[in-house]
């Protein structure tokens, strides 16, 4: 059976040690994380962990399953298979020589992205998007010459009725 | 009234209705033991923090409630790992209470000090480290809370020597609820629905049953839907007793060492009941080609045993004993038909496959035969004993000829397959049940590897008896190396081993040997009406295999026979 990506959306007690409970029962029955982001809700108490997994369907039903049972699991959704918005975040710290500096920002501009430090030799840009946005930027700043990258992974949640 | 922690925990220990506790003291827990002698509750002093733990399994099972332990910090808490593990995989309703170093201490590598929350994470149902006496009886109000309830589970509650020894105001906490947890009892009517469909669709139907059914009390349920629905039915090895092995309907434990007719009404079967079962590997064998016919209906309480092992057309979830309730009244609500003789060709079948290849064994006049020993066991203690077991050939052997009729009578190490379970959990059962005939039938290795328990039975007047299959090997290893590895045993033979009747003696027990065939019967009697603790050293044939048996990874219908 075919191993798609999958985005859960958790919500979770704040407490200690939840997430080692969700990252141990991953690594524990051989599940595939792509990418974890967690962080508070505005409900006191309660956070939101959003997961990336790779699984075929029978697997990402177990998953949520397991998931469940944790006793410090308030909620699991899918959102893949219903609409949702998603987000990523990145940060690249780009070479920017004087020879590459106009092109760098005509990308930024292109990408609707943002310049959020500058530095002698080095531009560092924001960029906020989903997964192929992140992979598109990052193959035309390649040849410029990418010092580093800083990354979340997705975040994500429902669309509301229009 | 200001209490101290450790003051709370007995309240709330007593709110909870605990009167016993397996455990061992030490530096960490000192403030605890000291309020708990000042208790009625019962201290079963244990000689390793192992045995502590098997025994509070024991004694949930014997006694249907929760087992609790209490040990300390460092290695008191390592000690408990395997028992939580094997209380966990066979779904035991345990508290187990862990002393920890002083909260300012935590994280410094302090002297023994273990993360035992971390450690357990895998093994446990939930755990939980108190920060603060003030958190410290709501804590417990929950760990027992959860423990019971949904699918049983071991809880630990790590216990800081700070949070023990400071007083704070308490009041018992009111009844529990937990916004993230809240088990599914009722199963979906609509589904129960379809499942008399199939039911009444079905030619060949057989019940599957296991230790679900135990847990949620389910067994007389059990029985009146597999006579109204006129199926057989088989259990795993955690489900022995849910349904009377006297029964016609019977078809014995299906498995690895499952009977002839068990395992071959899987694959012959167009319609499988299972009730409260996991699908474990030791019972499908190879799933692709289990029950390849059939249609499987599946209710459990757990949502995760139900599509994790084999597909499912129709899952049920919810308390099997409600499950049954429910079906049984659509039952009886429902017009079946003449279902005696729609289903007589099959029970004929059936019958047949039961009188062509029964469970079988030769006793000659020689040596005496381990089977031979339970089937006399099964007569002398007329059935009625609590059977807990070690891990191997006895506990196939006791699986296959202990024909027990009513649930919580067999205990055993399931899903972990723990060696050194079978006399801690005796001792446990017959703490829970301090006038019932308890037996642990036993290995010679297996119960090597917590005999250190039969000075606890000696010291708390638990009278149990063990009845030791002693062959001088490492028996069900032996046997795969036998038929699997060309007669290598490696590493199984035992052959530098105790005198076990010297040792019995030397604990303060009884030791009785027999070694001739005839010998059996009257040790058997002599032994399991002692008043003392007991162990019977039936010197056994060396070589004798557990049959039927499938390899492992083999379809569960090719077995190797006698």
């Amino acid at each position: 059976m075919k191993e798609e990506k999958h985005v859960l959306s958790l919500l979770v007690d704040n407490e200690p040690g939840v997430l080692s409970r969700i990252a141990g029962l991953f690594s524990g029955r051989g599940y595939n994380i792509e990418s974890l982001c967690v962080a508070e809700t505005m409900e006191a108490g309660v956070s939101r962990v959003t997961i990336v997994t790779k699984a075929n369907e029978p697997l990402v039903e177990q998953i949520k399953k397991q998931l469940n049972k944790l006793v410090n699991v308030i909620k699991v959704h899918e959102l893949t298979g219903n609409a949702f918005v998603n987000r990523e975040m990145l940060l690249i710290k780009v070479f920017a020589k004087p020879e590459h500096r106009a092109e760098i920002l005509r990308i930024v501009d292109i990408f609707r992205c943002k310049v959020v430090d500058v530095g002698k030799e080095h531009y560092t840009i924001e960029v906020t998007g989903d997964e192929g946005k992140m992979a598109a930027i990052l193959s035309l700043l390649k040849p410029i010459g990418i010092k580093e990258i800083a990354r979340t992974g997705a975040i994500a949640l429902f669309r509301e009725p229009k | 009234m200001k209490l101290t922690g450790a003051k709370i925990l007995m309240e709330v220990l007593k709110d909870e209705g605990v009167d016993t506790i397996f455990g061992f003291p030490g530096g960490a827990v000192i403030d605890i033991y000291d309020e708990l002698a000042r208790t009625d509750i019962r201290h079963v002093l244990v000689r390793h923090e192992q045995g502590a733990v098997h025994a509070a399994d024991g004694y949930a099972r014997a006694g249907s409630r929760v087992g609790v332990c209490l040990v300390t910090s460092g290695p008191g808490a390592t000690n408990t790992v395997t028992g939580i593990a094997s209380a966990y995989l066979d779904s035991i309703p345990i508290v187990v209470f862990t002393g920890q170093v002083p909260t300012q201490l935590i994280g410094n590598d302090a002297f023994q000090e273990v993360d035992i929350v971390g450690i357990t994470r895998p093994c446990t149902k939930h755990n939980f480290l108190v920060q603060r006496t003030e958190d410290l009886g709501r804590v417990v109000k929950e760990a027992f809370f959860i423990a019971r309830s949904g699918r049983p589970g071991p809880v630990l509650v790590d216990l800081p020597k700070n949070v023990m020894n400071t007083a704070t105001d308490f009041k018992m906490p009111g009844e529990v609820s937990l916004r993230s947890y809240n088990p599914t009892y009722n199963p979906n009517a609509k589904q129960l629905k379809r499942v008399v469909d199939l039911i009444i669709e079905a030619d060949r139907p057989m019940i599957f049953a296991g230790g679900g059914v135990i847990l949620s009390k389910g067994s007389k349920e059990l029985t009146e839907f597999a006579r109204k629905i006129q199926a057989p039915v088989t259990t795993s090895l955690m489900g022995l007793g849910a349904f009377p092995g006297s029964d016609p309907l019977w078809l014995g434990m299906i498995g690895m060492h499952g009977t002839y007719q068990a395992n071959l009404c899987t694959g012959q079967c167009d319609l499988m009941v299972s009730i409260g079962v996991r699908f474990d590997d030791r019972v499908t064998g190879k799933t692709d080609t289990f029950a390849s016919q059939a249609k499987i209906v599946h209710i459990d309480i757990d949502p995760t045993s139900i599509r994790k092992n084999v597909p499912v057309t129709i899952p049920v979830v919810g308390d099997c004993k409600s499950a049954l309730e429910h079906l049984n009244t659509l039952l009886d609500e429902t017009d079946l038909g003449n279902l005696k003789k729609k289903r007589k060709p099959w029970l004929d079948q059936i019958v047949e496959w039961k009188s062509t290849t029964p469970l079988d064994y030769k006793q000659d006049d020689q040596t005496i035969k381990p089977q031979y020993v339970v089937e006399k066991l099964f007569e002398v203690s007329k059935g009625e004993a609590i059977i807990t077991t070690e891990v191997g050939q006895n506990q196939m052997w006791a699986a296959q000829y202990y024909h027990f009729e009513k649930p919580n009578h067999f205990i055993t190490s399931g899903g972990l397959g723990c060696m050194g379970f079978g006399l801690p959990a005796a001792i446990g059962a017959q703490a829970a049940c301090p006038d019932r005939l308890v037996v642990d039938i036993a290995g010679d290795g297996s119960l090597q590897m917590n005999i250190q328990e039969m000075t606890t039975a000696v010291q708390h007047g638990l009278p149990v008896k063990v009845v030791l299959l002693n062959n001088g090997y490492l028996g069900m290893v032996r046997q795969w190396q036998e038929l699997f590895y060309d007669r290598r045993y490696s590493s199984t033979c035992l052959d530098c081993a105790p005198d076990f009747v010297k040792l019995a003696e030397a604990y303060g027990a009884v030791g009785l040997r027999a070694e001739r065939p005839e010998d059996v019967v009257p040790v058997l009697k002599e032994g399991l009406f002692s008043p003392h603790m007991v162990i019977m050293d039936f010197r056994v044939t060396k070589e004798e295999s557990v049959y039927p048996m499938v390899p492992a990874g083999a379809p569960i219908t090719e077995m190797l026979l006698v």
